[in-house]
């Protein structure tokens, strides 16, 4: 039976998209990320240069996250994309699942001073399957146009209605909205995920959501939040950094972000396991993670490199010229009270959560 | 009786042109014509098994398959089931999961091992890995103490007990979540907490509002298909495109138009903020719940029951009710009596295909459903796309293809299918 099944599976997948991979050539890599303005930074930052140098042509593909079409693709054996840009969370996932192939960090170059690339990136960035390129983090950003006497300071204040009344926005599901709520609740960042892992603990994130439940328009997609915003839908809300970052910049939005609180996360190089380019694609990851590419990426979107030798390079924005440090997840005075978001935590609960969180939404 | 039946003698059969016997050259053209029209339809029914039926048959097995477990420790998913789940199991079954793990570690399979087994204990993935990664150092027994002294967890007779439920071959786990249910820490099937219930609730609320949206459509397409019926061709065209020009916009186009004209700082509001009715601070919510979700729907499905209304009220030719008329009823008996009755197969073939479309339906609730207004097919999305539980989400794709099976035969009952009328 399972034969059978995987053989049309096989036979339906290769009928619809077959004739689209057969004008692929082996000197040709698929990369796949998030589109806008990050992709836009990758290809300004690795593709082109890449391609200079290489002659490799680079087919730049969007998606949305999740893991779904590269699980198809690998069991249906027909894998098109060679590199993808993933969440910390999916890299763990997938390599678990075995549907990435593994990487071996020793063979990634090393910092300009000699530190070998195991220590010159930040923890956590090099998993068995992934290589991380920049770190991230969730903040919340507000509108100073609604709060002319002075805007919120703190988590506490996100989910204090009544000293700064309005409507909030938030991602539909649990991470990281737990986490903030217990941040604003007095909880040290470094026993977030101690008390989230007792139930008592769950039920006192989920209490303090409850007090803004009613006020809260729910948000999937990363550009919905700053939209949000400038539509005057919400007063503040929960965003990656990046997106307000172009709001502020290239839209001259009158956004404020908070750094109180923020949680950091990481994007990765993954490639899916089978992939046709294997070498290509390897050869691609060690190109854009050395030291410089990762800080040419952070000239056109203020998300930090993944790279401790990278920071002291990072200069102004390409085009409006501004020094980007401050507005760098990881730049020194914004990471005062910042969590790292823990992986194997969300791993873990991930599945209950995301049910807990579905039922207490529906109610 | 005075007929009987005789055998044709050789003078009676009537030949054809070519001396062949009549029938015979009939029956010969009969079966040509079914060939050819086998042949005509072939490649629809092969595209039709190919990305309708297998996927379908493709589901259904995902949803009871579960080979997570039982393929990658083979060994103990074979021993455990003989386990009297009375006690923790002693040292030689600890021995045999310490072999398979390490094995699976190996071929790096353990994740997918803890990764089925967190589906029904939260927290047992970090336990699964973990204990996989240092096995590799820990080559002999015993192991009983040392996997319990690891992780706790391994001293529990739930992990256990659904260790011995998630390692067969096939299971009922991923049905039994999709209404709320689960198995118990001793293996009995009971209600899922409270606070995780969730399907039974997604299913009502996809069946009421798609018979909500059914009602709104009928309600609204009946009088513009009898408009377009009845008046001057050239009239009814016009109200033709307007029904169509909405077809043929993109579905994400029409979707989020709704959410400019409804969004609390959007037309709709600023309108009635305008003219007075509201007050500034109090507009009205009108999208991101359930009531975004209706209307943005009701309106992407209302010409999938205008047409086949239309269609059915040009054939009622208008001298029926003329009649009835002339014969004394009045205009509201002659409607009741005569033209209702007459478009009841346009009625019944527009309902069943809205509410077939909308219990399936997926990017208007995801996008303008905000909390109240998600449907299953939201939850199902969810499942293939971020949770990867692709047992889960073919499981709720065959609860929802029995329900609407069901519906269908009851529909079938009542109304009867062969009324029904597209034109």
């Amino acid at each position: 039976m399972n034969k059978i099944l995987k053989f049309s599976t096989f036979a339906a997948v290769a009928a619809l998209i077959g004739g689209m991979t057969s004008a692929a050539m082996a000197d040709a890599l698929t990369i796949v990320s998030w589109g806008g303005a990050y992709t836009h930074s990758q290809v300004e930052a690795y593709h082109k240069p890449y391609t200079k140098m290489t002659g490799t042509k680079i087919n730049s593909e969007d998606y949305s996250g999740g893991l779904a079409e590269v699980r198809a693709q690998v069991e249906a054996g027909n894998v098109t994309w060679d590199l993808l840009d993933v969440e910390l969370s999916d890299a763990v996932r997938g390599c678990d699942e075995g549907i990435l192939e593994t990487i071996d960090a020793s063979m990634l170059p090393a910092a300009p001073d000699g530190t070998p690339a195991t220590d010159d990136f930040i923890d956590g960035a090099l998993t068995d399957c992934a290589v991380a390129t920049i770190v991230w983090s969730t903040v919340y950003a507000y509108d100073t146009t609604k709060f002319p006497a002075g805007g919120p300071k703190s988590m506490a204040d996100f989910f204090d209605t009544s000293k700064f009344p309005g409507k909030r926005g938030l991602r539909k599901g649990a991470k990281p909205n737990l986490e903030f709520a217990l941040i604003a609740d007095g909880v040290k960042a470094a026993d977030i995920y101690d008390v989230l892992s007792t139930s008592a603990g769950v039920d006192r994130a989920f209490a303090v959501l409850d007090k803004i439940k009613d006020d809260v328009i729910w948000w999937e997609a990363g550009a919905q939040p700053p939209q949000m915003l400038a539509d005057g839908e919400v007063v503040m809300a929960t965003a990656y950094n990046g997106r307000i970052f172009n709001a502020q910049v290239a839209e001259n939005k009158p956004f404020e972000i908070v750094w109180d609180g923020q949680i950091l996360d990481l994007d990765l190089w993954v490639i899916p396991k089978g992939s046709k380019n294997k070498a290509a694609a390897l050869d691609f990851i060690k190109y854009s993670t050395d030291t410089q590419r990762l800080a040419d990426q952070a000239k056109y979107i203020s998300y930090g490199p993944a790279r401790k030798s990278s920071s002291g390079m990072i200069g102004n924005h390409a085009t409006a010229g501004i020094a980007m440090l401050p507005h760098m997840p990881t730049a020194p005075e914004n990471m005062k009270t910042a969590i790292l978001n823990d992986f194997e935590w969300w791993a873990d609960h991930a599945d209950e959560m995301n049910e807990r969180f579905a039922a207490w939404l529906a109610k | 009786m005075a007929v009987t039946a005789t055998t044709p003698t050789a003078d009676d059969i009537m030949l054809d042109a070519s001396g062949m016997p009549l029938k015979q050259a009939l029956a010969i053209a009969e079966r040509n014509k079914r060939r050819k029209a086998l042949i005509m339809a072939l490649p629809l029914l092969a595209f039709i098994l190919v990305s309708f039926i297998f996927p379908i048959i493709q589901m259904l097995f995902r949803s009871i398959d579960n080979p997570a477990i039982h393929d990658n420790i083979p060994n103990l998913s074979r021993e455990i089931q003989d386990w009297d789940e009375r006690a923790i199991p002693d040292e030689a079954l600890f021995a045999i999961l310490a072999d398979d793990l390490r094995a699976a570690g190996k071929l790096k399979n353990q994740g997918k091992v803890a990764t089925r087994l967190n589906y029904d204990i939260t927290g047992s993935r970090s336990m699964i890995t973990q204990t996989a990664r240092k096995l590799k150092k820990k080559t002999e027994g015993p192991y009983k103490d040392w996997f319990i002294g690891l992780n706790e967890k391994w001293g529990e007779m739930r992990t256990w007990v659904a260790l011995k439920k998630a390692s067969q071959k096939y299971t009922a786990s991923f049905y039994l979540n999709s209404i709320d249910m689960r198995y118990s820490e001793t293996g009995k099937i009971v209600a899922q907490p409270e606070e995780r219930q969730i399907y039974l609730t997604l299913f009502w609320r996809t069946f009421y509002i798609s018979i909500a949206i059914t009602l709104i459509c009928v309600f609204l397409a009946y009088p513009i298909s009898f408009l377009m019926a009845t008046l001057p061709v050239r009239t009814s065209n016009m109200l033709m495109i307007l029904v169509l020009l909405p077809f043929w916009t993109s579905l994400l186009v029409r979707t989020t138009s709704w959410i400019v004209l409804l969004q609390t700082q959007g037309t709709l509001n600023d309108l009635m903020v305008y003219f007075g009715f509201i007050d500034d601070e109090n507009r009205i919510q009108m999208i991101y719940n359930m009531t975004g979700t209706i209307v943005a729907m009701s309106h992407i499905l209302l010409p999938f029951m205008v047409l086949p209304l239309y269609s059915v009220m040009k054939t009622i030719p208008p001298s029926y009710m003329r009649a009835a008329r002339s014969l004394g009823a009045n205009q509201a008996y002659a409607f009741y009596k005569i033209y209702l009755p007459l478009t009841i197969p346009g009625v019944a073939a527009g309902s069943i295909l809205v509410f077939i479309l909308s219990v399936g339906y997926y990017i208007t609730p995801a996008l303008v459903g905000g909390r109240t207004g998600q449907l299953i097919s939201n939850f199902i999305a969810f499942h293939m796309q971020k949770s990867l539980n692709w047992g889960l989400a073919a499981a709720l794709g065959g609860v929802l293809l029995a329900a609407i099976l069901l519906i269908y035969l009851a529909y079938n009952r009542i109304i009867g299918i062969d009324k029904m009328k597209m034109g």
